[in-house]
């Protein structure tokens, strides 16, 4: 297979230092072009907005960074066009296995269902991921304008307006935009730039993650390790990836030197005892400590916060890069719909309700993971220690063993823009389950049916119902329509007789048993923040 | 009657109980956390209310020490 072939996408000189025609305001500028900046302006491409993305390299990501891509987020992938390219490469998987010493203590299965066109988890490198985006990308050349060895040097926030300062290989710029979208990363420069905190921990913790290339057929599980007799004391990880590339992660201690553990002659001898062979080579080595932090609102006006610019988590649970396309899956219908004049800009401040719910359970998940696998005091080890021994024969300690807990959706229920309901049987909020369905003779998959805009989606027989600007979207038994249920599991996840509004990013914004236009059109107008 | 000690009762609390026995213990000194460790068995003992399965609790901690 051999080894990834980094490929520089090279720098254009932009129309404001060539002398091309240059439009002196833009409607959007993203900052990055990691996973989520790319993911934000294919987003906004699909519902026709413009960007230009600036990006201060022109690689993708260097390691492997990011490797586990959950349902949701591949489902979301799907929706941008790039969902089967990364399921195709990657390497699919959905049990985990937890070992304490050289004793399995727990097993789990994420995807216990079946009936869903996305796995439960997909492993492909970060840099596969960023390389589709951005091929995806240009495929909208007259809507994204990506921008590599444009680095962001300075931005001014006025009212209703944001200009940046670009600096490249020709000198430096302006640019104004109506909206700036600030996916730079943990160590954002706009953060910086707009002096706010960036509150919440460090953990004392040094980890070494490294990339191998090994001829082997593992099988494709998570497996992870407390206290294993090849790495005394501490835990060890190991993943999957597609290329014959491992993913190790070993827990170090906090008096680890960084500089000294990254050294070659460091490093092979640990893996040789994960893997019990030397039959190995180095692709990628690196030594992190992890933190959990948010900003206190990720919407400052016209600069908004998206991936982890916004929030970063310590990666047990894989909640940074999943958590990140989900804001984009969040933000991208909203401010598409403020910029055509179809919501107020008061949608938008529905983005910090939503998504700093989604990063508070992002960063409690891994935060806690992260405590049970480096107690802080004797009294924690203790009790580790305790759960451990006592999880080998009690399913109730099984359940407190925890190597992180991943990444799910957040469910959006309860908060403004949703229309409860005491009938659904998915409740507004939710994520849509996805179901196999037949359409002309063909398997199809509902999640692919809703389009990009609100959908009206039914089960089973009612009058059709008719409302301006949303779709319709009728969902079948076997032999009475259009698009049938075949194997029941939509009737069953949705309900019989049921009908739901369905939001632009594939969540339940209202549910009705007895569907009437007006209540329709009102759960719409709520869901779009209309007064 | 055989004592079910095994089957998990917290479910998703687990977590979040883990969580804050380890906030409990911040900032303790070992012998005031091995005292907050015995008010809590005292308090849960009074909670069960009930002599055989705390028999069955004590042996199956005990156990660890005999191997
Ligand atoms: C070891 C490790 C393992 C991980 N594992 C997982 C996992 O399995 N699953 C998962 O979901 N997440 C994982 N993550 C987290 C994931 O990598 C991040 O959440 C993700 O990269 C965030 O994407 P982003 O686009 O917000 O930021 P980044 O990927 O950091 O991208 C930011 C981009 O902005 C650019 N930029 C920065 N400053 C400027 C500037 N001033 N001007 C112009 N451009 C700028 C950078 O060059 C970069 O391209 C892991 C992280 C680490 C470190």
């Amino acid at each position: 297979m051999g080894r990834y072939q980094y490929q520089h996408f090279g720098y254009v000189p932009p129309p404001e230092l060539s002398g091309r025609a240059a439009p002196s305001r833009y409607p959007v500028v993203i900052v990055g072009a990691g996973p989520i900046g790319l993911a934000m302006a294919i987003d906004l491409a699909v519902r026709g907005i413009a960007s230009v993305v600036l990006d201060d390299n022109d690689v993708v990501s260097v390691g492997s960074r990011a490797i586990c891509w959950a349902k949701r987020t591949l489902e979301i992938f799907d929706r941008l066009g790039v969902g089967e390219r990364i399921v195709a490469k990657g390497v699919t998987w959905k049990i985990g296995r937890v070992f304490h010493g050289d004793r399995e203590v727990y097993d789990f299965d994420l995807l216990p269902e079946d009936g869903h066109k996305m796995p439960a988890f997909v492993n492909l490198q970060q840099y596969y991921v960023e390389q589709y985006l951005v091929e995806r990308a240009r495929e909208f050349p007259d809507l994204i304008d990506l921008r590599f060895k444009n680095k962001v040097i300075g931005v001014r926030h006025l009212v209703d307006v944001v200009t940046v300062s670009v600096e490249t290989l020709d000198g430096s710029y302006q640019l104004t935009a109506d909206y700036l979208l600030a996916c730079d990363g943990a160590k954002s420069l706009v953060r910086a730039e707009l002096g706010l905190e960036f509150a919440g921990k460090l953990f004392e913790e040094r980890f070494l993650i490294a990339d191998i290339e090994l001829k082997a057929d593992f099988p494709s599980e998570r497996r992870f390790w407390f206290e294993p007799t090849f790495h005394a004391g501490q835990s060890a990880l190991l993943h999957k990836q597609p290329d014959d590339i491992y993913r190790i992660d070993l827990q170090l201690g906090w008096d680890a030197d960084p500089e000294v553990e990254r050294q070659p002659e460091n490093v092979l001898p640990r893996i040789e005892r994960v893997l019990g062979r030397s039959d190995f080579e180095l692709d990628w080595v690196s030594v992190y400590t992890f933190q959990c932090r948010r900003l206190e609102r990720f919407v400052h006006d016209r600069v908004i916060f998206v991936g982890d610019s916004a929030h970063v988590v310590s990666p047990f649970g894989a909640r940074g890069g999943n958590g990140g396309i989900q804001d984009v899956d969040n933000l991208g219908w909203k401010l598409a719909a403020v910029l055509k004049g179809h919501a107020p800009e008061a949608l938008l401040s529905s983005y910090d309700d939503e998504r700093i719910r989604g990063a508070d359970e992002n960063i409690a998940n891994s935060s806690r993971a992260t405590n049970f696998m480096t107690p802080k005091s004797a009294m924690e080890k203790i009790l580790r220690d305790e759960v451990l021994d006592l999880a080998g024969e009690m399913p109730f300690a099984r359940r407190l063993v925890n190597s992180g807990r991943l990444s799910v959706p957040c469910s959006l229920a309860g908060l403004p823009l949703q229309t409860p309901s005491a009938d659904a049987v998915l409740e507004p909020g939710s994520p849509c389950k996805d179901a196999p369905l037949r359409k002309d003779g063909e398997d199809v998959w509902l999640l692919n049916q809703l389009g990009d805009g609100f959908a009206l989606l039914s089960f089973g027989s009612r009058p059709r119902i008719e409302v301006t600007d949303i779709a319709y979207i009728h969902v079948a038994r076997p032999e009475e329509g259009d698009l049938q249920d075949v194997t029941g599991h939509a009737f069953e996840r949705y309900g019989d007789g049921m009908t739901y509004l369905i939001r632009p990013d594939q969540h339940v914004a209202a549910a009705f048993r007895i569907p009437d236009a007006a209540a329709i059109c009102a759960a719409r107008d709520r869901a779009l923040a209309r007064p | 009657m055989m004592i079910d000690l095994g089957s998990d009762r917290l479910g998703p609390s687990g977590d979040l109980f883990y969580a804050e026995l380890l906030q409990v213990h911040e900032g303790l000194s070992p012998e005031d956390s091995a005292r907050l460790n015995v008010r809590m068995v005292l308090l849960l003992a009074n909670q069960i209310g009930n002599l055989d399965a705390l028999r069955a609790a004590l042996a199956k901690a005990k156990e660890r020490f005999e191997r």
